[in-house]
């Protein structure tokens, strides 16, 4: 190597260099640290810092013996999943809908920059008070109750309106459409508009458009925002615990319950295993979609 | 089978707001002929060309193909098929599915229409490259992919917009004679716009120069080379020198021009002026020349006339021709 080649190999050392500490300060080590903890032992009230694999055998306790029905972490995943699934959909609904509308509606480049902006204004606020903002709507004494009795409608306050799986999913999709939006905007923004004029040219109704055309070359934008959505989702016990009113269980709360009780190592076995599910169905993801050609 | 068809542009109009693009053109256009609508940027060539293809809608006229008027017709409906300029090929299909993309939105089945894909692809001889995708193939593949796609739905009339003007010079002269072949061997119209008269007289059965939303002139390349009827025509066709003599501008081709010195006798008509520039170039050389009271004057002297009465820059000299060879300008 010469020396030439190898000055430019230091500069490029030392470029990449403050990402990758970033990285492992805040990333790499503290996943380490999850890692070994959740092989640690605990009792009611300190963790042991030996060996053990108590922290997943407690989480996956009875789920062989009680077969065929289904033991509490299964059916809390398969509850997150449900959740995962339902605001996957309609996000990708919805955000679809507002990106094509964007990219292929709205003609001026000022008018869609100003129209983007706008899509960010709940982010100005925290989740939280975002969240909050939908008790005075769906409420038993609520702006929507109150609307349906005065129409007649009904007799009594609707109660499925809050503190359930309906307005959990509400709440979810009014935070996360805008992680849909964005980076299949910016997969739609760069296709090329005359490939919808060929199209048309060969005879393609606006629906073929969509499937043949503008779907495919959309798909890199989709998957991104599925991951963003479906992590976030994964993850999340806030927002399922203020709009379900406490009552109902995630993946993520199990992890702040047990860290409630200083149950360490079952914590951190918790978040390994979370972080492998999720870890799956990105991989799953990416299989459909090289997303590096997009980046 | 294709059918080819005669096109008709009656009093054709495209307004945006209140700026007229196209304005009231008539065209015909027999079947069978290759015809380069030719025009500076902003002349209404493009509009007009999409305005054929339905991707533009027509403020006013009719456009009448073969025996139907198609005017608000959708593109497929009308019988005609077009090549856009960028080629817009589909980046994720690959090469033979870009050329079945029509019949696949017509409900064919796969083995139809790869059959039919595959046929075309070996008319543009692109039949070995049938998987690829677009991004692995050069200018010069593109477009002959997309003139395979454009071919697919057997048009009468093939719309071309600028498609020499994305490859370097070489291939383009290479491949504006697979452009004229084809359009032989298929017997159907091909319409292209140009803003190169060399392509459109290299081309064309029918020139149509365009100007300003109306055509200044159309006719076989011949035609409108020899005896361009308005002094845009003269000089956008190029080779020509516009005079003002008595009686309105004339146009003289500059390869009839002659140069004598001040003082000989002249028998014709001639102008005096300086030489301002001599460039060889090959077979002739060009003199260009500021006349008295004209603009720039250009003589394309014969190498074996110009060595016989050499000139060189600053030189005062008379410019003369035939007055049988001028060719007398309409206002346009």
């Amino acid at each position: 190597m010469n020396e030439s080649s190898l000055k430019q190999n230091i500069v490029a050392w030392l470029q990449a260099g403050p990402l990758t500490l970033v990285f492992l300060a805040f990333f790499i080590i503290p996943l380490i640290f999850v890692t070994i903890v959740s092989f640690w032992d605990y009792n009611d009230y300190e963790m042991i810092t030996t060996f053990s694999g108590r922290g997943y055998t407690d989480t996956f306790e009875g789920c062989i013996d009680k077969l065929p029905e289904m033991c509490t972490i299964l059916k809390t995943y398969g509850s997150t999943l449900k959740f995962c699934l339902i605001v996957w959909l309609a996000t990708l609904v919805i955000g679809f809908a507002v990106a094509y509308f964007l990219a292929f509606h709205v003609k001026s480049q000022t008018w869609q920059i100003g129209l983007s902006l706008l899509c960010t204004i709940p982010f100005w606020t925290s989740n939280v008070i975002r969240m909050i903002a939908w008790i005075p709507l769906l409420g038993r004494n609520g702006i929507v109750n109150k609307a349906l009795a005065a129409l007649h409608l009904t007799s009594q306050p609707v109660e499925w309106l809050l503190y359930s799986e309906f307005s959990v999913i509400v709440a979810f999709v009014h935070l996360f459409t805008f992680f849909m939006v964005v980076p299949i905007f910016n997969s739609m923004i760069r296709i090329d508009k005359t490939l919808i004029e060929a199209a048309y040219d060969a005879g393609a109704t606006g629906w073929q458009t969509l499937i043949n055309v503008i779907i495919p070359l959309a798909k890199p934008g989709i998957v991104i925002g599925s991951i963003f959505v479906i992590t976030i989702v994964m993850g999340d016990f806030i927002t399922i615990g203020v709009m379900g009113g406490q009552q109902i269980a995630s993946a993520g709360k199990i992890i702040q319950t047990r860290l409630d009780a200083i149950q360490f190592p079952a914590a951190a076995a918790n978040a390994v295993i979370l972080l492998a599910v999720t870890m799956m169905i990105i991989v799953a993801m990416t299989r459909l979609v090289d997303i590096r050609k997009e980046l | 089978m294709v059918h080819p068809a005669a096109l008709e542009l009656a009093l054709v109009t495209k307004r945006y707001g209140t700026t007229v693009a196209v304005d009231a053109i008539d065209l015909k256009i027999p079947a069978g002929t290759y015809c380069c609508l030719l025009g500076p940027s902003g002349c209404g060539k493009t509009s007009t060309l999409r305005m054929i293809a339905g991707h533009e809608t027509v403020s006013d006229g009719d456009i009448v193909l073969g025996p139907s008027n198609v005017t608000d017709l959708p593109p497929a409906k009308r019988g005609t098929a077009m090549m856009f300029q960028s080629y817009a090929l589909f980046p994720h299909l690959s090469v033979i599915d870009n050329v079945a993309f029509a019949l696949k939105m017509r409900g064919q089945d796969k083995p139809t229409r790869h059959a039919k894909a595959a046929a075309l692809l070996k008319l543009v001889a692109m039949d070995k490259y049938a998987g690829r995708l677009p991004a692995q193939l050069s200018g010069g593949q593109q477009q002959r992919v997309a003139l395979a796609r454009a071919l697919i739905t057997e048009p009468q009339l093939l719309l071309l917009d600028e498609p020499l003007s994305a490859l370097d010079p070489f291939l383009r002269i290479k491949m504006r004679a697979e452009l004229k072949r084809l359009q032989r061997e298929l017997g159907i119209s091909f319409i292209h716009v140009t803003h190169g008269q060399e392509e459109a007289m290299a081309l064309a059965d029918l020139v149509v120069v365009m100007n300003a939303g109306k055509i200044e002139q159309m006719g076989s390349p011949r035609e409108v080379f020899n005896h361009p009827r308005t002094e845009f025509v003269a000089r956008f066709m190029g080779g020509h020198n516009v005079i003002t003599a008595s009686g309105g501008k004339i146009a003289v081709r500059a390869d009839r021009m002659h140069l004598t010195s001040p003082g000989t006798v002249w028998d014709g008509h001639s102008v005096s002026a300086v030489v301002t520039d001599v460039e060889y170039q090959g077979t002739y050389v060009q003199v260009t020349l500021k006349g008295s009271d004209e603009g720039d004057l250009v003589a394309q002297i014969p190498e074996g006339e110009f060595d016989r009465n050499p000139t060189e820059v600053g030189a005062s000299v008379l410019i003369g021709w035939d007055p049988g060879i001028a060719h007398r300008l309409g206002h346009a």
